[in-house]
């Protein structure tokens, strides 16, 4: 009920005062700090994941007032709780930029709650760090997204599982909850597979609900696939929650790595720390970080994060790592445009560049995505992933798939005098698919 | 002078004593030390290969442990070790002899990493190596890597076997292994028309996939029994896949059922609209991982116990949970179900961030103790063992709950109650109590329930959410304030449930299901069994 009321009063607010205080909101908030908003979901389904991410956002923003503030003022952090519920990502997003006026918002998991609070930041143009890997297919204005694109991890992990080391796999499952990250990310796959000569037959692409839990048929109709006399693996965007019941089967089923292995996309170091990983040494991750990689940026980050949230056990994470790289991007254009106005900030952001957590440099792109290495590791009995493959050099984020027909033509650059998120090469203009 | 003679001699003694062990061993070592140069994975798989082609039974100890992740160099003398990890240090002991040699910290060792490919090719070389080993458990692993991966340099090492197996079963296996081997082979067509029948004769889809890559590569008579040999096994599949859909179908059923008795007595038998159900299968599955942590800390060797201690515990926790929450918020909603329903959910949402906020909002782990781990198989039935525990014990609840109902003097007040509140309160029944009990039972039978469920799925915050839609669907669909209905009506929409799912996919099948319950509700509003009580009349 409270939260009709408060719609109510945020949309005359939105309407009438915003506007006007916008105008003044970089001299109103430089009083005395700088605000930061923290839009992660504290309650509800998402809070498993998002909740992790709202206290390493805590985290850095102390290091960094620790390390003087920025701009000669601390930092403040804003923290509100969308609980996992889609508009109200967009109403606590408009809170935090005309009520609170922060500077940018680092926030969002799924695509559907960044998809409700992408016209919140343009219309009120505020900045967002979305720190998830994701479908692709966008690029906004006013989002760095500093996860993966499919690129970044689908296609290399592809790459990695046809390779000898990988097994030289022929016939694969696609494997995927039934959402807009899945189904988008399987058809890039597809489209790849049989770029490079798989033939039709010889792929299985299969959807389960939300929190699905009884995998018997699904695990047998892998097994049942992987018989054909041919390499099999599994290439699973299954999402969080489903996840363990899904290794539990494997495991119980006795499909082991090294037969059949599955590579996973959205299983990290924190989706093992509820499971008895022994049963699943060898099956597969990519993701641009894992806990275990061994470079002293990383430790010292493991070391403050255990100092931080008092506890040795917690395990840390990719897009705690995207958090870590998108925070330090900002910081430093921040101190480059001399200013928190998102306007400036947003064109100071292109170009810079800051060190990641596995020993190199990452770059924002003009097309808002960043430069990042891809690693591919294996399920370790002590829940860790042990890097088995990395790219050779850094890799660029893609937003337009070049394996879709209608988003092979579009490229994004948001620099003068192009600014344009979905430019079509071919006819020469701006706007293709994703124009609203 | 004589000093330098006595050192001399002492050596000369040392070579003869250490070469009765022979100079394999230094060779092997000489092999192993290699570990310690490698710089990526086709390189420790050349050495993998070297130490295989030796054919020396010793290397099976270095071998196994560098498949297992247990290989390490120590950085100060790059000596190689088999480690066993400690609490603190790793235990090293020698690769071939396996005597102790000391303790390590981690940053002193580094690991030898493995993928699944060189784990794949060590595991095929053991085969080889294992098939003389002395467990028969030991033979049929090896027979089975054999099996799998055929090589027509194995039908030697096989016949030996072959001549020196005692063991009936063992020996079956090893002859397919041989005719696996003999179809890669350049012997005659006799012989592999002959290994094909062999094969043939196995049934399995292991044997399915090897024919399959006989019957691309072969030609004329083979070609044609291959093919020949494939379609029989496939139709008999086709069998055992029906029987497989059943078998996924009544484990489904049995956790349904689990997830739901708990509501057949709060909603079916009392008629409140409890949507704080699933937090009470929650609750149960968090009282199983305290009880499990409880144990690994203290008590590590009741570890298979654990779920069996955690049952009575779970059930005080949740009944207990269950008569505050009756006593504090439903009986003041008693026949208005539309505030009982929001009161309730609010309750949901209470406990799941209590909960939150006192574990954590991430997973949970809740070990499987080792009788529930694995599977077996009938026929070519895999069937594991936690669905079977889980259908045993959703089968006994069920048994125990329906005694407690028919057979006992409380079942009896229950029943009584609701059949006719004022007329049970006129005989001198405290109504109010047995309401406060009957919610407290169905409460704690959703906890014992959480017991279970934390086998298959997420021990998490969000663990009854998935439950609470289904527990209805089953409670509504088999007839509301019937046990018998609920025990039905799970089981039937497991199994509706399962033969969907290979032809309609998870999703459409779910959608299905809850089509066909909205149309038979159509048609018989109260269910499969319908029973009057005071659900009924409300």
């Amino acid at each position: 009920m409270r939260g009709n009321f408060s719609t109510i009063t945020k949309m005359f607010s939105a309407s009438v005062v915003a506007a006007g205080l916008l105008m003044s909101a970089p001299a109103k908030a430089a009083d005395d700090t700088i605000k930061v908003g923290i839009l992660h979901s504290l309650s509800g389904t998402m809070a498993i994941s998002e909740t992790t991410l709202k206290d390493a956002m805590l985290m850095l923003i102390d290091e960094q007032n620790a390390k003087g503030g920025l701009l000669g003022k601390k930092l403040e952090a804003v923290v509100v709780d969308p609980a996992s519920n889609w508009p109200l990502f967009a109403e606590k997003a408009r809170e935090l930029i005309s009520k609170d006026k922060v500077a940018a918002v680092f926030g969002c998991w799924t695509s559907v709650s960044r998809k409700s609070v992408l016209p919140v930041f343009s219309e009120l143009d505020n900045i967002l760090f979305y720190p998830v890997q994701y479908e692709g297919e966008e690029s906004e204005r006013n989002v760095f997204y500093t996860g993966a694109a499919p690129n970044q991890q689908a296609i290399p992990a592809v790459d990695y599982l046809m390779s000898k080391d990988g097994g030289s796999v022929k016939r694969w499952v696609l494997e995927g909850t039934d959402y807009v990250y899945p189904r988008t990310t399987n058809k890039i796959l597809e489209a790849y597979l049989k770029s490079k000569g798989v033939a039709a037959e010889d792929i299985m692409t299969n959807y389960t609900p939300f929190g699905f839990s009884d995998w018997q048929t699904e695990v047998s109709a892998i097994k049942k696939f992987g018989s054909a006399g041919k390499k099999t693996a599994v290439v699973s965007t299954v999402n969080g929650d489903a996840n363990v019941p899904f290794y539990k089967e494997l495991g119980n089923q006795g499909i082991k790595a090294e037969d059949i292995p599955v590579m996973a996309f959205s299983v990290g170091e924190e989706e093992l720390a509820g499971l008895d990983t022994k049963p699943l040494v060898g099956h597969l991750a990519a993701w641009n970080y894992f806990e275990s990689v061994n470079t002293p940026e990383n430790k010292k980050f493991i070391a403050d994060w255990h100092k931080f949230i008092k506890n040795n056990k917690r395990t840390t994470n990719d897009p705690m790592e995207a958090h870590y790289i998108g925070f330090n991007m900002w910081v430093k254009a921040v101190q480059k445009a001399g200013t928190t106005d998102p306007d400036k900030v947003i064109d100071a952001m292109i170009g810079v560049s800051v060190p990641n957590l596995t020993g190199g440099y990452s770059t924002m792109m003009p097309n808002h995505h960043i430069t990042k290495p891809v690693l591919i590791g294996e399920i370790q009995a002590n829940g860790q992933f042990e890097t088995v493959s990395k790219t050779p050099g850094l890799v660029m984020g893609d937003e337009w798939s070049d394996y879709l027909p209608d988003s092979k033509d579009l490229i994004s650059d948001w620099r003068a005098p192009l600014s344009c998120g979905n430019f079509n090469v071919k006819t020469g203009k701006c706007g293709g698919k994703g124009t609203n | 002078m004589s000093l330098l003679r006595t050192i001399g001699l002492m050596l000369l003694f040392l070579l003869a004593t250490l070469s009765s062990s022979g100079a394999a061993e230094a060779d092997l070592r000489g092999i192993i030390a290699k570990f310690a140069t490698v710089t990526d994975f086709s390189e420790t798989g050349a050495v993998v290969q070297e130490l295989t082609a030796t054919g020396d039974p010793a290397v099976e100890r270095p071998l196994a442990a560098l498949a297992d992740g247990n290989l390490y160099i120590r950085t100060a003398d790059s000596m190689v070790f088999v480690g066993k990890e400690g609490d603190e240090n790793v235990q090293l002991f020698d690769p071939l002899s396996g005597e102790a040699a000391g303790e390590a910290s981690e940053d002193d060792i580094t690991k030898i990493t493995v993928n699944n490919t060189l784990r794949r090719a060590i595991r095929d070389a053991l085969g080889t190596l294992t098939l003389g080993s002395k467990d028969p458990t030991v033979r049929i692993a090896a027979a089975d890597t054999m099996f799998k991966t055929p090589d027509a340099a194995n039908i030697e090492p096989l016949d030996t076997a072959i001549a020196n197996e005692s063991v009936a079963s063992v020996k079956a296996l090893l002859e397919q292994a041989r005719a696996a081997s003999v179809l890669v082979s350049d012997r005659p067509d006799a012989d592999k028309l002959a290994a094909i029948a062999l094969i043939g004769a196995r049934g399995d889809r292991g044997a399915v996939s090897l024919l399959t890559s006989v019957e691309a590569n072969a030609s004329g008579a083979v070609k044609e029994a291959a093919t020949a040999a494939i379609a029989s096994i496939n139709s008999t599949l086709a069998f055992w896949d029906a029987g497989q859909n059943i078998w996924y179908g009544i484990s489904l059923g049995s956790v349904l059922l689990l997830a739901a008795i708990g509501l057949a007595i709060t909603f079916g038998v009392m008629g409140v609209i409890n949507m704080a159900h699933g937090e009470m299968v929650m609750l149960g599955a968090y009282t199983t991982f305290v009880v499990q942590q409880v144990i690994r800390t203290s008590f590590p060797g009741l570890f298979d116990w654990s779920l069996v201690i955690a049952l009575p515990l779970a059930f005080a926790v949740s009944a207990l949970v269950g008569l505050i929450i009756e006593r504090g918020v439903i009986r003041f909603l008693y026949g208005r179900p539309l505030e009982t329903l929001l009161a309730t959910w609010g309750v949901s949402l209470i406990l799941q961030q209590a909960v939150r906020s006192i574990f954590g909002p991430t997973n949970q782990e809740v070990g499987n103790p080792s009788w529930m781990s694995g599977s077996f198989d009938i026929g070519q039935l895999a069937i594991t063992w936690n669905r079977l525990w889980i259908l045993v014990f959703a089968l006994t609840v069920f048994g125990v709950l329906l005694y407690v109902m028919k057979r006992t003097p409380w079942g009896l007040q229950m029943r009584a109650v609701t059949a006719n509140r004022r007329m049970a309160a006129s005989m001198g029944i405290r109504t109010p109590w047995v309401d406060a009990l009957t919610f407290a039972l169905g409460s704690g039978i959703a906890g014992i329930a959480g017991v279970a469920l934390s086998q298959i799925d997420n021990v998490s915050p969000n663990l009854g959410r998935g439950y609470i839609i289904d527990s209805f669907m089953v409670v509504v669909f088999g007839g509301v304030g019937n046990l018998w209905g609920t025990l039905v009506g799970a089981f039937s929409l497991g199994i509706v449930n399962k033969f969907l799912e290979p032809y309609a996919g998870a999703v459409l099948g779910k959608i299905v299901v809850l089509v066909l319950i909205i149309l038979f509700i159509q048609k018989r509003p109260r269910g499969l069994f319908a029973l009057k009580g005071r659900a009924v009349e409300a």
